[in-house]
């Protein structure tokens, strides 16, 4: 495939575009107050094919702040690798500027603050335009979803995806693949597939019954760029059927399958594949491993794990980029194929400023048709946050938005202990700001939200908190879920990432005895988001709804409850 | 975790190299699986490689878990499961010129090695391992 040299080459050019810190040349652009819709997009145009990614969405049609983890602790191999950096540290080794406008994309310091210099990002509009910028440059440039397209927002849920479906199919993507599409349900994801305008992929994608590939998700297609043959390989979450509830797709099967992906690597190759691009939904760390023992991938275009890293990872003659979440970036990659393989490559993570980049008036205007049936539901105002309080939800295994629900299903269900699922999905809001039923539903949206109530043995607690805290941590990324840890309302634990499964979790405490939970005691659990069928209670939303109607004026401080070791 | 490899030795034979794939849980101990594999080979030598196992990294129903084998040239094939109550899972008996490859399904009681291992046509032993988690399923993101 690529040589080293030609590989020093390209990343000697990525140097150049980007200025001596090899990134940042936004971030320098707008502590000199001229932070431009022309300097964002900005690229000279390389090589022969350029592609477009975009991934984990979750059905955020308009900008939005979102906060970046304050920890996301990498294990084995991963420890102190992107996308395993956050902060001061990210920030240095990626030549960030303190206060920059990359430091409040990419870094969680100061966010409410930089959120009043620098704004929302996002907005399917927005992105609209630096498309449409992007094939003017080029345009045959091949334009890719990850995933995670329809699920996330008051309008998706009440219209089963319909509204993303609607607006990403005016942005005309060549190709995408699945996660949280499947939570729709088997017949409801099959409709829209079966009328998508472009390619629904997934090698993975497999019938359950017969443990053979799919026949309703294709696992590649190839197309002609720039005289090119570029293979597009789809690859969903390999864990949809055991971190969502299988009963809603029980057709359907996944898995990472490595030897599948190299049988479909070998056949696109032997089918004339000059440029063999892995569209992802495996999260960084497995597809770091996969491009290492997979033989033939020349770009993995990764989703999943929510990562916005502003440089490709190269590993062997593959390079993975990440593209992050929530509408906030576009990655724009072009490449240099000839002679049947690729020589070189140029990036560049778009950062989606709100108020920078003009809306395209087109788009806009299918958004705001979606939302029009629901605005009044949308806007309605259910309380404010404090001065003191941004709400989040990134972090391994804390969030301030998690907080909050966990002490909403302690209170509103009357329960000892409370669980909220580590999804890494779900806008931020910012201090002294109002909070919206679709504030709400950004952080609670999907298709099992019943808040149920059961007991559970302190023993078995200590079971869940270990068998989560494996699909994190575990060393082999072969064997992580992605997502982050349970979020626990009412008890306090030490949590050792650097021990095996059954050795992590210690000193589970009772938050409000200040007493160390008995293995034998039965405790009132009240959680949400259960993969059990018929889980009863009321639907998450209302119950946070009800939580801070109460409240009125929301305060939440970071518990501290969980004390991590071994990082 | 409670595969050593002292009992990784065990199970192929004192003359065996085996590397060991990297497991992070809780085994059963797998003498009853030991004993089923002496069964088989007679406690003829057992090496690595020439056989191909196919099984998720973490079951997405432990009741039911799609496994493939494959090992060209094989005369049978047995699967053992370490962790089970009982370890023998199947034996694939070859007939000449069949392929060596079978696939079925198979019950895991939990996370645990699964072992094939093939009798080639002259005799010889060859083995694959792959550790197949079972977990609770719940909120990936």
């Amino acid at each position: 495939m690529i040589s080293r040299r030609d590989f020093l080459q390209a990343s000697m050019a990525t140097a150049a575009l980007y200025g001596a810190s090899g990134f940042g040349n936004w971030s320098r652009l707008a502590a000199q107050q001229v932070l431009t819709q022309d300097k964002l997009l900005e690229f000279d145009t390389f090589g022969n094919v350029s592609l477009v990614h975009i991934t984990d969405i979750h059905a955020q049609l308009k900008p939005v702040y979102f906060r970046e983890p304050e920890f996301n602790i990498g294990v084995g191999a991963a420890k102190g690798q992107a996308p395993h950096l956050t902060g001061a540290e990210f920030r240095r080794r990626y030549g960030i500027e303190d206060g920059s406008a990359a430091a409040y994309a990419l870094t969680h310091d100061d966010f409410a603050a930089l959120a009043q210099s620098y704004g929302r990002m996002g907005g399917l509009d927005r992105v609209a335009t630096v498309l449409k910028a992007i094939r003017a440059d080029r345009p045959d440039a091949l334009f890719l979803d990850g995933g995670d397209t329809w699920h996330g927002s008051y309008t998706c849920y009440h219209t089963a995806g319909q509204d993303v479906v609607n607006v990403m199919n005016a942005l005309k993507p060549d190709a995408m693949t699945f996660h949280w599409e499947f939570t729709l349900g088997a017949e409801r994801i099959e409709d829209i597939v079966a009328g998508l305008p472009f390619a629904a992929l997934g090698a993975n994608i497999y019938d359950a019954e017969w443990n053979e590939p799919s026949e309703i998700f294709a696992p590649y297609k190839m197309f002609e760029r720039g005289g090119v043959q570029v293979a597009v390989i789809g690859q969903a979450l390999p864990y949809t059927a055991i971190a969502n509830p299988s009963w809603m797709f029980p057709g359907y099967s996944f898995g990472i399958r490595e030897e599948r992906m190299q049988e479909v690597v070998d056949e696109v190759r032997a089918k004339g594949a000059e440029l063999v691009v892995l569209l992802s939904h495996n999260g960084f760390d497995v597809d770091k491993q996969m491009a290492a023992r997979v033989q033939g991938i020349d770009v993995i275009l990764a989703g999943h794990t929510h990562d916005a890293v502003p440089e490709p990872v190269v590993v062997g003659d593959t390079i993975v980029i990440a593209s992050g979440s929530n509408g906030k970036f576009v990655s724009r990659v072009d490449l240099d194929v000839r002679d049947g393989r690729m020589m070189g490559f140029r990036h560049k993570l778009i950062p989606i400023f709100a108020d920078v980049i003009a809306p395209d008036a087109d788009v806009a205007a299918l958004i705001d048709t979606q939302r029009a049936p629901y605005l009044d539901q949308l806007t309605e105002v259910i309380g404010h946050t404090d001065a003191d309080t941004t709400l989040y939800r990134r972090g391994n295994f804390a969030g301030t938005w998690d907080d909050l629900i966990c002490q909403a299903l302690l209170e509103e269900r009357e329960a000892d202990i409370s669980m909220s699922p580590g999804v890494r999905w779900g806008p931020s809001v910012l201090p002294g700001q109002a909070i919206t039923r679709e504030d709400i539903f950004g952080v609670t949206s999907m298709t099992y939200g019943q808040a149920y109530r059961t007991e559970m043995t302190g023993e078995f607690l200590k079971v869940v908190l270990e068998d989560v805290g494996d699909n994190l941590f575990n060393p082999d990324p072969y064997y992580q879920q992605g997502g982050d840890m349970v979020r626990i309302g009412g008890m306090g634990f030490s949590f050792d990432v650097s021990k095996r499964q059954g050795a992590r979790v210690s000193d589970m405490t009772l938050l409000k005895t200040g007493e160390a939970i008995d293995p034998a005691r039965s405790y009132v659990v009240a959680g949400w988001a259960s993969v059990n069928p018929g889980t009863e209670g009321p639907m998450i939303w209302d119950l946070v709804e009800d939580h801070i109607r109460r409240l009125g004026t929301v305060s939440v401080q970071p518990s501290g409850s969980v004390k991590v070791l071994g990082a | 975790m409670n595969l050593s490899r002292r009992n990784i030795l065990a199970i192929g034979g004192a003359a065996v190299t085996v590397s060991l794939i990297p497991v992070d849980f809780a085994m059963a101990t797998p003498e009853a699986a030991a004993e089923a594999l002496n069964a088989f080979t007679g406690g003829a030598a057992v090496t690595d490689g020439g056989i191909d196992l196919v099984a998720p990294e973490i079951a997405e129903n432990g009741n039911t878990v799609p496994i493939s084998v494959s090992a060209p040239g094989a005369v049978a094939i047995l699967v053992l499961s370490e962790g089970n109550p009982s370890p023998g899972v199947a034996t694939f008996t070859f007939g000449e010129g069949a392929a060596g490859t079978a696939a079925t399904r198979i019950r895991l009681a939990g996370t645990q090695n699964v072992l094939a291992v093939a009798k080639m046509a002259d005799g010889s032993f060859v083995r694959a391992a792959r550790a197949v988690k079972v977990t609770i399923g719940g909120c990936g993101g």
